[in-house]
């Protein structure tokens, strides 16, 4: 804090008029300590009153549960190590009695007579059409509205107006309501979470790229409108090119966040591999269990490093990490 | 633009030789991407047959449920099976349990009441002098005139219709023919659905009205047809000769007339009995009546004040649930917020062992930072499944999952934050013989705590967010609130309600955030 007008704290100023600076930082910090320990005492109290709350309306208590905690290890032991590969590629399983536990080769989905596709390879590249899919279209109707939402490119502020309130309704409305919605219209499927990743990713970019636009310089611009270019081209021509490789990298980004939302949204009703995990794991099924998690994990940390690399390559160092 | 000539093309080629000879990739990176991703939305939609979905979609339902939002329907079910007429209502109607709406008028007259088969011929239709009690029915809906008005609905509404039920059952045992009666009843009912639609109800004739145009549907009851006199008005849907007849009047409602009854569906713009259901004895009252009991009324319950038997109508109300919905909003956002603090105070110590300039130990960071990469791509949902598994539904397993995730996210985060530090002020630290912790405290934490605290912020909010989709597989929080009732696809006022609440919610915490932010962090504000 500078403090420049020192005659603005007369009470620092003593009879021979010096100031006393020293005896001023001690008090600054002596109230920047207060705020710190008044503020941690603050966040204390919230958390204890939370957790509380939390233990009381939970249907297990915490304390009687806690040796529970680390259950989920022992029901994902499957019978052999073999069984997760059986699981995962769908191969027969020495165990299989007709239950639904062991009977790995009745979800295979056939390309040819004897070709054919593991079911849960089927059901992950389901979810990460979902999520390429919706993030494709987010990326489009964003790209378009966000030249509409920046100040330097859209004169009309009305116009401006709308289209950010627009996008700001479509990123805070839960995702999880338009997929109830759409599945109340379209019945089960992965289209009703296609629609609403693609709606918040609509909000969520549009947001992004419009505040990349606003930084874009403006040059280019100024040279295609003194040779008459139209909006359009100016905006194709003198905008686009620069604002492209941030507008790939957030893109890149949207896409690593949509394919944990659309798997999750899988889980509650919209298909793909988030719905076979949720059923295996309420049905105890160790070895399926952990056949998918181990392809969804290999999946998202595949799409992780690639999108990271593309990013790194593409803007360099200013990869943003969380825009979340 | 400035159209060019050949010649001044080919001079500005020739000064910048390198602009018009790019690699091919490079010079046509637009028309290619364009295609690929055409050929990519012709594969997904055929992948998930986006065409056919679209086309067997509920398209008609979706404008009903999105109505739903922001109105309620009373349903009434005006009967006429008998040749008398008789409104009922479904059992859980907003309107309480005797409803008695202004905007549903009958007239008393002569009817003929018929149990086993019918003559239509000469039945009454009666706006005869004789039977003038019609009027009492509109009577406004204070609380006196309700009581009375409910009583005379009762009085001959279900004995009525008992008693010539019983008299048919009786007469008929002695012999098999038609037996009809004479006798007072209902004889004609309208329903106004706006105020330029209405349905005017006798026995024998039903007349729509939509605007200026009428339509009148006769009703053979003998041979259990309805036939409408004239075409049908565009508004007005029969599939097949003699069956019943969908009448739409647009958002105010519609009517469905089948040979015995119509149904009418009327819309009212609002969420019906918002703060007290039907059982409240603060039901139906305006906010100064709900004031005046509250503080100066007599005692509803003699062990309760006024105050707080209308705090417990309002906290336990039937169809909106508030004191649930409460509660569960109140659990995710603990749960964001305990998860994020959490993974915060946990990430903070082990991003210093992960961080390569601060632990010189290879093995170390490696180890912590793999795991971090666990944490984090092990999904929220995996981690939420299974301690809903661990604690049971409820909020300890959203915040285990939002803690284990975001452990592995923060931890990433933080060591790398760490690692992009100025080793100046460390070794000025270190230089004046300050201990190991020292050096961390004042020549390193400095530097990264504002980076550290607002992405500390920044999950909060996101997680609040995420915190309702998991509450959805069950790890508490309103996400499973609001899921149900979605799937019910009845309660979407409740959807609406719950949406809005959390609006707030984000909205609100947003703004906390933000301006924790620019408070702790001021130069760094934006990010």
């Amino acid at each position: 804090m500078a403090v420049t007008d020192a005659s603005a704290h007369g009470a620092y100023v003593s009879g021979d008029g010096r100031y006393d600076v020293e005896r001023h930082w001690r008090d600054l910090n002596a109230t920047r300590r207060l705020y710190t320990i008044g503020g941690l005492v603050a966040l204390a109290i919230a958390l204890v009153a939370s957790l509380w709350f939390a233990n009381e309306t939970n249907a297990g208590k915490f304390l009687d549960r806690l040796p529970h905690f680390f259950d989920f290890v022992g029901d994902l032991i499957p019978r052999d190590g073999w069984e997760v590969w059986r699981a995962l590629f769908d191969l027969p399983s020495p165990y299989d009695t007709g239950s639904l536990q062991y009977n790995y080769p009745v979800g295979r989905v056939y390309i040819t007579e004897s070709l054919y596709v593991p079911e849960y390879f089927y059901k992950m590249l389901e979810t990460l059409n979902i999520a390429v899919f919706a993030t494709l279209i987010g990326f489009t109707f964003g790209f378009i509205f966000s030249f509409v939402a920046a100040k330097n490119l859209t004169a009309s502020r009305w116009l401006r107006f709308v289209v950010r309130r627009f996008m700001e309704i479509l990123r805070a409305f839960p995702e999880i309501v338009i997929a109830g919605f759409f599945l109340a219209i379209f019945s089960l499927g992965p289209i009703p979470a296609m629609i609403a990743v693609a709606i918040h990713t609509i909000g969520a970019l549009g947001k992004m790229f419009f505040e990349v636009v606003e930084n874009a310089d403006m040059k280019p611009d100024e040279g295609l409108r003194a040779v008459g270019g139209n909006w359009f081209e100016r905006v194709w021509f003198g905008i686009v090119p620069q604002v492209m490789p941030n507008f790939i990298s957030y893109f890149l980004l949207r896409l690593e966040i949509n394919v944990r939302a659309s798997t999750i949204l899988g889980a509650v009703g919209a298909g793909g591999i988030g719905e076979a995990l949720r059923l295996s794991i309420s049905r105890g099924h160790e070895a399926k269990t952990l056949a998918i998690i181990l392809l969804l994990f290999v999946t998202i940390i595949c799409v992780d490093q690639l999108s990271a690399w593309l990013r790194k390559k593409l803007v360099g160092k200013q990869a943003f990490e969380f825009g979340r | 633009m400035t159209t060019l000539t050949a010649d001044q093309i080919d001079d500005i080629e020739r000064r910048h030789p390198a602009a018009f000879r790019q690699p091919f990739l490079k010079r046509f990176a637009y028309p290619i991407a364009i295609v690929v991703l055409a050929l990519y939305t012709v594969y997904a939609w055929w992948f998930f047959s986006i065409g056919a979905v679209i086309s067997n979609g509920n398209w008609n339902i979706a404008g009903a449920y999105l109505a739903d939002w922001v109105s309620y329907e009373v349903r009434p079910d005006v009967e006429y099976k008998t040749g008398d007429i008789e409104i009922t209502y479904p059992r859980f109607s907003p309107l309480g349990e005797n409803p008695d709406p202004s905007w549903i008028t009958t007239e008393r007259g002569l009817v003929t009441v018929s149990v086993e088969g019918i003559d239509t011929s000469d039945s009454k239709p009666a706006s005869t002098g004789g039977a003038g009690v019609g009027g009492s029915f509109m009577s406004p809906s204070s609380d006196a005139t309700n009581t009375g008005g409910s009583g005379l609905m009762n009085s001959f509404m279900s004995p009525s219709s008992d008693a010539s039920n019983m008299g048919g059952g009786a007469d008929a045992d002695e012999e098999t023919t038609v037996v009809t009666e004479t006798r007072e009843g209902i004889a004609e009912a309208t329903v106004e659905i706006s105020s330029t639609s209405k349905v005017h109800i006798t026995a024998d004739e039903i007349q729509l009205t939509r605007g200026g145009e009428t339509l009148a549907l006769t009703i053979d009851r003998k041979n259990e047809t309805v036939s409408p006199v004239g075409d049908l008005p565009s508004w007005a849907v029969q599939k097949g000769e003699g069956e019943k007849v969908i009448a739409y009047f647009g958002f105010a409602g519609r009517a469905e007339v089948r040979w015995y009854e119509v149904k009418v569906n009327r819309r009212f713009l609002g969420w019906e009995n918002f703060f007290f259901d039907t059982r409240s004895p603060y039901w139906g009252k305006s906010f100064s009546e709900v004031m005046t009991l509250a503080f100066s009324g007599e005692r509803i319950d003699p062990d309760r004040s006024n105050l707080a038997v209308m705090w417990d109508n309002i906290v336990n109300n039937a169809e909106w649930q508030h004191g649930d919905v409460w509660i569960k909003l109140l659990q995710t956002i603990v749960m964001a917020f305990v998860g994020t603090l959490f993974a915060v105070m946990i990430a903070f110590p082990l991003s210093f062992m992960a961080a390569r300039n601060i632990t010189p130990n290879r093995f170390v960071n490696q180890i912590l930072k793999r795991f971090f990469d666990f944490l984090r791509s092990v999904d929220m949902l995996i981690w939420a499944l299974f301690f809903t598994r661990a604690f049971g539904p409820g909020p300890l397993a959203g915040i285990s999952a939002i803690f284990f995730t975001d452990t592995g996210t923060f931890g990433k985060l933080y060591s790398e934050a760490l690692e992009n530090i100025d080793d100046k002020q460390r070794e000025g630290v270190r230089s004046v013989g300050a201990s190991p912790a020292a050096v961390q405290r004042y020549g390193v934490v400095p530097q990264v705590l504002p980076v550290f605290i607002s992405q500390a912020l920044y999950f909060w909010e996101s997680n609040t967010r995420s915190a309702t989709i998991i509450g959805a597989v069950g790890a508490g929080g309103i996400g499973l609130k609001l899921w149900e009732a979605m799937r019910t696809n009845a309660d979407w006022e409740n959807v609406a309600y719950m949406v809005i609440l959390i609006l707030i919610v984000v909205f609100v915490f947003d703004n906390i955030s933000n301006a924790l932010r620019s408070r702790l962090v001021e130069p760094i504000a934006r990010d």
